[in-house]
Order: C-alpha cells, then sequence, then structure tokens
C-alpha cells in the first residue's frame, strides 16, 4: 500500500530538533525525519535512550514544536495539541488528586461536554478497560498496572484518531505488562476503539514486534531513521512463530550495525569528535564478563540471546555490549558479541590484575581517559576542573552526552586508579598509583 | 460511582434522620456565621481616636476579645491566599514580572513586620478617617505581611516545579488556563501551600497581638482584643489579668488548629503528589464529623459539584485568530521599555528616600543604629547557638522515639505558634522582682517563641532517619559523641537549618517588642535594634523608624545569604545519594 493511495493520518515531513548550546551553536538531536502514520496500522518506534524517539512522539502529539519541518494531521497543519489525539505516558501522568473517574474524565474537560455525558462516557470507557469497581479509587491506591489502564482509559474516552503511547508498559513489571499488551491487543483486533492508528514509542524490541505492523528503528548521533521493517505476521503475531524470531534477529543486527558505525566514526584519533561513552559502571562490566564466560556461551552469543538469558533490555545490553566494544574486552560483530583474548583474562583475573588490564585498556582505547591523565600529569599540583573537559567536551556533544560520558570516565578511572576526582571541589586529581 | 449504587439499591429516595452530627455540625455552622456577622460589623464601626471604649480587664470579657483577634486571623488569610494566587502565577508566567517579583518577595520577607507598622498604621488611618477600619486594617495588614510573601513563594515554586509528565497531559488534553490553574497548579501545590499557611500563621498570632495596642507619637490605637488586654494589663500592673489572657489565647489557638488547619490538613492530603500510601495519614475528627454527618453529605456534595463545574469550566478565549499576519512589538523592544520602566521606578524611588530621609538623618545616626544592629545581631546567634546545645539533643532523643515524638511534637508545634508576647510580661515582672541586669536578661525573650521550630524540625528529623542507618550504626558499634558526629548530626542537618533559618528569621521580629519592654510605668531596654526601632516608634519618628528597619532588612538579607543559604545548599548536596 503505497502512500500516494491511503492519505496518512499522521504525517511528520522533515522534522528537525535541536537544542542551543551555551556556545551558541546548535546541537542536533535528529534532522529531517519523516515519517507517516497510517490508517489503521500500529506504529513502532524503537531506539535506545538519547534517539529522539520520545521526542518524535510528542512533535507527533503537538506537545512539542519541531525546530523545522512539519506535521500534518489529517490533511491540515498540526499547531500544538489537537482534538483527536490522545497520548498514554510512561509515567502514568494521572493527577493523584482526583478519582479514577475524575482523572478518565478530565480527558473531555476540554471538549466542553456536560458533566453527565462526560460521567457517562467514563464509565463506558472504564469498562472497556477493566476498571469496572475502582472508579472512586485514588491513584496512589491502585497498582502500577491498574494506573496504566486508567491512563489508557483516558485516552480513548476522547474517542482519538489517533494513539500516541511513549513506552507504556516500561514502568511495569514483566507480567503485568504482558497482560496489559494483550489487552490492548485484543480491544485493537476486536475493533472496539475508534482509534484508526496508533504510534508507540519502546526500547523493548519483542514488545514492537509483538503489537506492530511496522517498525522504525532509530539510531542516534545524529538521530535518524536507521530502518524500515515491516512486520508481515498474522495477527496476533506469535512469539513461536518462525518469522517472528527471524524479525527480531533483524532489528538486532541493525542495532548492531548501528552501534559499531558509530563507534568507528569516533575512533578518528584527534581532531575527530570525542567518543561519548554508555553509562556503563565497572561493576556491570565484570558481572557480565562472568556471566558471558561461563555456560552456555563460553564467550560466545547471539545478542537476542543474551537480551532473554540476562532479562537485559536494549537499553541496558546495548550500552554494556559497546563498553565491552570500546575497551576491546569484546568485539560486536554482526548479531552476535564475542570476547576477545583481553576479555577472557580479564575474566579469570584476580581483583589487582583486573585493575591492571583495566588501566592498560583505557589508556589505549579511551582517548578521553588518556587526555585527563595527560593533563593532571602536566600540571603543577595534579588538579584539573571538572568543568574544563565538560567544556571541552560540550563543544560537541549535548549536555547531557557530555555530563553521562564524564560520570562514565570518572567511575572507569577510579576503578583502574588512573585518577581520582573530588566532588567537593569538583577536581580531577592525579592518583599516584598510576604509571 | 458509589452515590449513583447507594441510591439505587432502595429504588427510591430515602430520607434519613439526623442525628447528633447533624447537630453538632449545625452549631458550628450557624456558630461561625454569626460570629463573622457581628464581629464584621463592629469592625467598621466609626472611630473616634478620643472615644474609644476602654479595654475591660475582666475575665468574661476575653471570650469576645479572643473572638475580634481570631477573625483579624481569618481575615488576613483570605487576603494572604488572593495575593498568593495572584501575585505568584504572575511571577511564575512571565518572564518579565517574574525579574522584578520574586527578589522584591525575597526582600519584603526579611524586613521586620513590627517595624513598618507605624507607617502602616497612618496609612490605614488615613484611608478610612472615621472608621475603626483604619487601624483595623493596619493590624490585619502586619498579620499579612507575615504570611502572605513565604505563601506566595511556596506557591510560585510548586507552579515552577509542576511534574513534566502533568504539565504534558494536560496540555495534550488541552486545558484552558483556567482549567490548568485549578485542575493542575492549585492542586499540586496545595500541600506547599498549606504547610507554609501553618507556620506563617504561628508568627500571625505574635503580630497580631503585637498590632492590636500600638501607639504612633501622640496617637494611641487601641482594637478590642488579647493584645489590647494584654497592653492594659501591663499599664496596670495586673499579673492575674495576663494568666487569664494566657489562657484565653491557648484555648483560640487550639481551637483554630483543631477547627481550622486539622481539617485542612487531613483534607490536602489526597494533594500529595507521592504514589506511595503514606504510613501516618493526617486525619481530624472535625473533618470526619462533617464528612459522616448525614444531613451535610449531600450539602458537601453539591457544594463539590459546584466547585467541580467552576473547575471543569473552560472560560477560555473566544478561538484566537491566527495571529500570523498581525503585528507584534518585537521582543527586545518590549524588554527595553519594560526595564526602563522598572529602571525608573527604582530611581524615583530612591530620589523619595534621599529627600525625605536625608534631610533628616545624618552618619551619626546611621552609625548608632549600625552599632545597636550589631548587638542585636549578636544576640540572635548567641542564642541561636544556646537553643541549638539545648534543644538538639531533646529533639533527637525525642524524634528517635515514635511514641514519645508522637506527644511531644503538637506541643512543639503549640508552642511555636503561641505568641510569645503575651509572656512577656512575666518575665519583665521577675527581672524587676529579682532586680536582674535588663541586658543580658531580656536578651532570651527574642527567642522565647522561635525557639520551638529548633525543636520540632528537630525532631522531624530525626523521626524520618532512615532506621537502616541506626541499626548500622548500632552494629558497628559507634556509640558517643562519634555517633553524634558521623551518624545523627549530618542526618538531621537539612532539618535543623530549616528551623533554625525559621528561629532566626522570628528573633529579629521579635527583637522589636523585646528589647524595649514596660510594667506599669517602669521601662526597660535591653539597647540593641529593636529598642531602637521600639523607642523611634513611640516618639513617632518617621525618617529614624526607617533607618532602623532598613538596617534591620540589611542585617537579616545578608545572615541569610552569607551564612544559612550556603548551609541549606551544603544540607541539600550532602544528603543526596544520586
Amino acid at each position: 500500500m503505497s502512500a500516494g493511495i491511503c492519505n496518512p493520518v499522521l504525517d511528520l515531513r522533515n522534522v528537525s530538533m535541536a537544542f542551543d548550546k551555551p556556545s551558541g551553536a546548535a546541537l542536533s538531536v535528529f534532522s529531517n525525519v519523516s515519517l507517516a502514520l497510517r490508517d489503521g496500522e500500529i506504529l513502532g518506534l524503537l531506539g535506545r535512550s538519547g534517539s529522539g524517539k520520545s521526542t518524535l512522539l510528542r512533535i507527533a502529539g503537538g506537545l512539542i514544536k519541531p525546530t523545522g519541518g512539519q506535521v500534518w494531521y489529517r490533511g491540515q497543519l498540526l499547531d500544538g495539541p489537537s482534538e483527536g489525539i490522545a497520548v498514554v505516558f510512561q509515567t502514568f501522568a494521572l493527577f493523584p488528586w482526583l478519582t479514577v473517574l475524575e482523572n478518565v474524565a478530565v480527558g473531555l474537560d476540554a471538549l466542553g461536554i456536560d458533566r453527565a455525558e462526560a460521567y457517562r462516557r467514563s464509565h463506558t470507557a472504564i469498562d472497556l478497560i477493566g476498571l469496572d469497581g475502582f472508579q472512586s479509587a485514588y491513584p496512589r491506591e491502585l497498582s502500577g498496572g491498574m494506573r496504566q489502564r486508567v491512563g489508557f482509559a483516558r485516552a480513548i474516552v476522547t474517542d482519538p484518531t489517533v494513539l500516541l503511547m511513549d513506552e507504556p508498559f516500561s514502568a511495569l513489571d514483566v507480567l503485568t505488562s504482558e497482560t496489559l499488551r494483550t489487552d490492548f491487543l485484543d480491544l485493537w483486533a476486536g475493533r472496539q476503539l475508534t482509534t484508526k492508528s496508533a504510534l508507540l514509542v519502546t526500547h523493548n524490541i519483542d514488545e514492537a514486534v509483538l503489537m506492530c505492523d511496522r517498525i522504525l528503528v532509530l539510531a542516534s548521533n545524529p538521530g535518524r531513521i536507521a530502518a524500515e521493517i515491516q512486520v508481515t505476521l498474522a495477527r496476533p503475531h506469535d512469539r513461536l512463530d518462525s518469522g517472528f524470531q527471524g524479525i527480531v534477529d533483524e532489528i538486532y543486527s541493525t542495532l548492531t550495525s548501528r552501534s559499531l558505525e558509530s563507534i568507528v566514526a569516533h575512533r578518528q584519533p584527534h581532531g575527530g569528535a570525542p567518543q561519548p561513552l554508555p553509562r556503563v559502571s565497572v561493576n556491570q562490566i565484570s558481572g557480565f564478563i562472568e556471566k558471558f564466560i561461563a555456560p552456555p556461551y563460553l564467550g560466545r552469543a547471539e545478542l537476542a540471546t543474551l537480551a532473554d538469558a540476562l532479562a537485559l533490555q536494549v537499553d541496558d545490553l546495548f550500552p554494556t555490549a559497546e563498553a565491552l566494544h570500546i575497551l576491546e574486552f569484546a568485539e560486536l560483530i554482526g548479531k552476535s558479541l564475542k570476547l576477545t583474548a583481553a576479555g577472557r583474562v580479564f575474566a579469570q583475573d584476580d581483583t589487582e590484575g583486573r585493575k591492571r588490564l583495566f588501566r592498560e585498556h583505557l589508556l589505549r582505547f579511551v582517548p578521553l581517559a588518556t587526555h585527563i591523565h595527560r593533563i593532571l600529569d602536566e600540571r603543577e599540583d595534579h588538579k584539573a576542573p571538572r568543568s574544563r573537559f565538560e567544556m571541552e567536551l560540550e563543544d560537541h556533544l549535548s549536555h547531557q552526552e557530555a555530563e553521562q560520558t564524564l560520570r562514565t570516565v570518572t567511575g572507569w578511572g577510579r576503578y583502574a586508579e588512573l585518577f581520582g576526582y573530588d566532588d567537593k571541589s569538583r577536581r580531577f586529581t592525579f592518583h599516584a598509583t598510576a604509571p | 460511582m458509589e452515590q449513583h449504587a447507594q441510591r439505587l439499591i432502595g429504588g427510591v429516595w430515602q430520607s434519613r434522620l439526623p442525628d447528633w452530627r447533624d447537630v453538632a455540625a449545625i452549631i458550628l455552622v450557624v456558630a461561625a456565621l454569626l460570629l463573622v456577622g457581628t464581629a464584621g460589623r463592629q469592625m467598621v464601626a466609626p472611630w473616634i481616636a478620643s472615644e474609644q471604649a476602654p479595654i475591660s480587664l475582666a475575665p468574661a470579657a476575653l471570650p469576645g476579645y479572643a473572638l475580634r483577634t481570631t477573625m483579624r486571623m481569618l481575615v488576613a488569610l483570605a487576603a494572604s491566599l488572593v495575593f498568593t494566587f495572584t501575585y505568584a502565577t504572575l511571577a511564575a508566567k512571565s518572564r518579565r514580572a517574574e525579574t522584578v517579583l520574586i527578589p522584591l518577595l525575597d526582600v519584603l520577607q526579611s524586613v521586620p513586620i513590627l517595624g513598618y507598622l507605624s507607617f502602616t498604621v497612618v496609612f490605614f488611618v488615613s484611608l478610612f478617617p472615621h472608621s475603626t477600619l483604619g487601624p483595623e486594617g493596619a493590624a490585619i495588614f502586619a498579620i499579612f505581611t507575615s504570611q502572605a510573601w513565604n505563601m506566595a513563594f511556596s506557591f510560585y515554586q510548586g507552579l515552577r516545579t509542576i511534574p513534566r509528565d502533568l504539565d504534558e497531559a494536560s496540555r495534550a488534553f488541552r486545558f484552558s488556563a483556567w482549567q490548568r490553574f485549578w485542575r493542575l497548579e492549585v492542586p499540586f501545590a496545595m500541600p506547599g501551600l498549606i504547610w507554609n499557611m501553618m507556620m506563617s500563621m504561628s508568627g500571625g498570632w505574635f503580630f497580631v497581638v503585637a498590632s492590636e495596642a500600638i501607639s504612633v507619637g501622640k496617637v494611641q490605637y487601641t482594637l478590642p482584643g488579647i493584645g489590647s488586654y494584654v497592653a492594659r494589663a501591663i499599664a496596670d500592673r495586673d499579673l492575674g489579668a495576663i494568666g487569664w489572657a494566657i489562657l484565653a489565647m491557648t484555648v483560640a489557638i487550639v481551637l483554630y488548629d483543631q477547627l481550622l488547619f486539622r481539617p485542612l490538613v487531613a483534607w490536602a492530603d489526597k494533594f500529595r503528589v507521592e504514589q506511595t500510601a503514606a504510613q501516618v495519614v493526617p486525619s481530624s475528627r472535625v473533618l470526619n464529623l462533617f464528612r459522616q454527618a448525614p444531613l451535610f453529605q449531600p450539602i458537601g456534595r453539591s457544594i463539590g459539584t459546584v466547585l467541580q463545574s467552576v473547575a471543569r469550566a473552560r472560560l477560555a478565549l473566544p478561538v484566537q485568530t491566527k495571529r500570523l499576519h498581525s503585528w507584534a512589538p518585537p521582543r527586545r523592544l518590549v524588554d527595553v521599555l519594560w526595564y526602563g520602566l522598572v529602571l525608573s521606578a527604582i530611581a524615583y524611588s530612591i530620589a523619595t528616600i534621599v529627600r525625605i530621609v536625608g534631610a533628616e538623618l545624618s552618619w551619626h545616626d546611621l552609625a548608632f543604629a549600625a552599632s545597636n544592629g550589631v548587638l542585636t545581631l549578636l544576640r540572635v546567634f548567641v542564642l541561636i547557638g544556646l537553643a541549638t546545645l539545648v534543644w538538639v539533643p531533646i529533639g533527637v532523643a525525642v524524634g528517635l522515639r515514635p511514641r514519645l515524638s508522637e506527644k511531644v511534637q503538637p506541643v512543639a508545634q503549640f508552642l511555636a505558634a503561641f505568641p510569645a508576647n503575651l509572656l512577656f510580661p512575666v518575665a519583665v515582672f521577675l527581672i524587676l522582682h529579682f532586680h536582674s541586669a535588663p541586658r543580658i536578661w531580656l536578651s532570651p525573650l527574642m527567642i522565647l517563641g522561635t525557639q520551638w521550630y529548633i525543636l520540632f524540625n528537630v525532631i522531624a528529623g530525626a523521626s524520618a532517619f532512615p532506621s537502616e542507618l541506626r541499626e548500622a550504626a548500632a552494629s558497628f558499634r559507634i556509640s558517643g559523641w562519634r555517633w553524634w558526629q558521623k551518624v545523627i548530626l549530618p542526618g538531621i542537618f537539612p532539618y535543623y537549618v530549616t528551623g533554625a533559618i525559621t528561629a532566626s528569621g522570628g528573633a529579629w521580629n521579635a527583637s522589636i517588642v523585646s528589647e524595649a519592654v514596660s510594667w506599669g510605668d517602669t521601662k526597660l531596654s535591653a539597647d540593641g535594634l529593636g529598642a531602637y526601632i521600639a523607642q523611634m516608634t513611640e516618639a513617632g519618628d518617621l525618617p529614624r523608624i526607617a533607618l532602623g528597619i532598613a538596617v534591620m532588612s540589611v542585617l537579616v538579607i545578608a545572615t541569610n545569604r552569607l551564612l544559612w543559604r550556603p548551609l541549606y545548599a551544603l544540607a541539600e548536596r550532602r544528603t543526596r545519594l544520586d
């Protein structure tokens, strides 16, 4: 089905988002992203944190104005939140001072519907979503799953054309989120909703394949759509279907190659942009390596298998894998991960040996660590303010990324005893035991 | 809905028999209406300075006086709420207004209220020359100023810290500005607002008592109330009457707390944003009474329905025409105009001050006021230090025993609310009796009323101290001085700082009534800035009162900026884990 025949319900054309940096230059989160939400589909936006997927959803909902490009909704330019577009939030966003019934009726407040009618419709939505009997409860009395049901009821009470869901299940435990997903899919399949199309933002690959008809994989730095994947399975999508696993694997490969691309792009020594480091602690690294070298993996496995076995989401797995790759303790190849010789030594070594090895690798493969170490070495008092490196990093990275990168390198440097950091004076200090 | 279910069960509307709760509730409501009505009528009675009704020292007159005093508190509270909703909203919504309003509020908070009472009395009397509304207005204004600033601050903070998801939800559902205000902003800011209202209310009693009987120059203004009763008792050297006044005040404060604030706090509990259920849910017998009384349920429900409809009403401007082609002035130009206006207002104020004050004051006056200021500053520090030494250990001991702190906490809060100036005459009587040195023995009066803030904040801190940390300390056998130094003192530090800030602010204000006191014809003075302001007020010397206030404001602001804020920031940074 081409977009030419069937007009998209919601159409984002060449939207860009950029933030102003203190230096005056604009830092791009993503630029020229186009996506169309078609009639009758659930479209998935999959990406890691920082890829701008939630920002895209907010642009689609008119909550954020893009710095470039346009959003068209049913043939009209979207200018702020509009009737017919409803949002379900990751954190539920319920008003704590309103009861379940009132929270649902809030969705109708803006429509100027009279009270009795508003309550009648709210009751219907509450019935539909399985909240019967909880009308007079306050959100704080409900479990997470029930709270998100209120979030859904509040969204569908307005009979929206488009439903925007921002990681709606990620704050819930595994069982609850599965129940909620299934319930939603049942409603969707049973055509009990007036909603024509839905946009689902998620970082859970399995969830995306289970729920969506089409998945857009977002890459970060700079944000863009890296791949579009059609889910051509019969509804309801079945995890045991051979096609299901194939699509999951395809997504993993896409994400891996994006990770590698970004690491390679930042490897150019000096002159190139500094490498953003993932938020991974030394504990996570050594814990992961220890699990990874043990049977059944013996230092080599497919990422999809690891994600399932270690109960890691994309948001945890890929950063850890990337950190291992950056430090050359493991290598990302295709859709799998393999420990290097150094990684195997690290796994077997004692505490002191690990520290030594980590220090070596940190100095060799993480230019930022080398840089900090050299500056401290050159300075008379062997001290350097954190702000200095912060500023250097912020020339190329967003404030958030720079902050995260510094946090990571501080943690790694402390573990390796390469340098210390004093939070009171906010200064890096030279560690005497370093080579 | 539950209500529907209830009615459907019987199928017909069932009439319910009134029970005792209805009677009690009716009595409360009727009495409240009557009291408001009569007190209100008396407030607008004609005012003739020479023909003021003399204050009677008969104990039987006290309930009436207490009522008048309480009424002033209520009116001031209402005024403070109106001020809060407008001023803070404006500051939070407009960038330009914010740059002026917030620093202004910050300074206003630090100006000693009793200092400018003499100005406001003159102003209000000239505003309503032949009516009691003049002095009434001044007294109410004094209470208003003791409440409004920090209420507005807390509301402003609330508006600025609205959680992102709730903000996005209300935008996604396209609330109008009116709906947003009542549905999101006011409820979100409510817990902080009520807490600040209670805090201000404690201060309010102090100021209402102090502002009821005041003389500026030759003119004496006396409003019927507990404060005037005490003033008369002091003039008559009647210690027994003072005992009665203390009793009446105690009853008034307890009633006020039980009838107004407890229900408010219990009701406001639902506005807490934390999604976990609290262990201790505030409850109020009076609120339960009204909620459970059968007769009042439909009434409460209809009030609720009306309020809800008000909050649901959009009240939005008619659909805004697209402003694409209409001309809007460039931001820069508006900025320049706005700041130009602000600067000229400041310049005009400076000119006025120089013109009025400069003609009368010399550098010598400034030096004199400043040296007095240093003396008071010293007193405040020494007294806060002493209060800390006494109340921190006691507060910790109480706070770590949940059962004890349950009993002590309300008492400490009551003591903080009790206007200490009612107790001054007793202290003065003792000083005279034992011929003690006023410069030393008058000093503790400053902190008599405000030391309790340290106590109840420390108790709150110690009860909130994680029991796991206590157990950890116990299992590592940390005890004695090291326990204080490493475990509990850092744990309660943020709470202590909060209490100490309030206590020192209150002490400055109290210095104006505590450094210069009298008993009959005998006058005692401890020197210091408070005594200076009090004496100038009595002399009706407006430029020197202004000087005293200015010096005090500067000292208060300086200690806040140089001592308390850095301490507060440190406390906040140290107790965070992330």
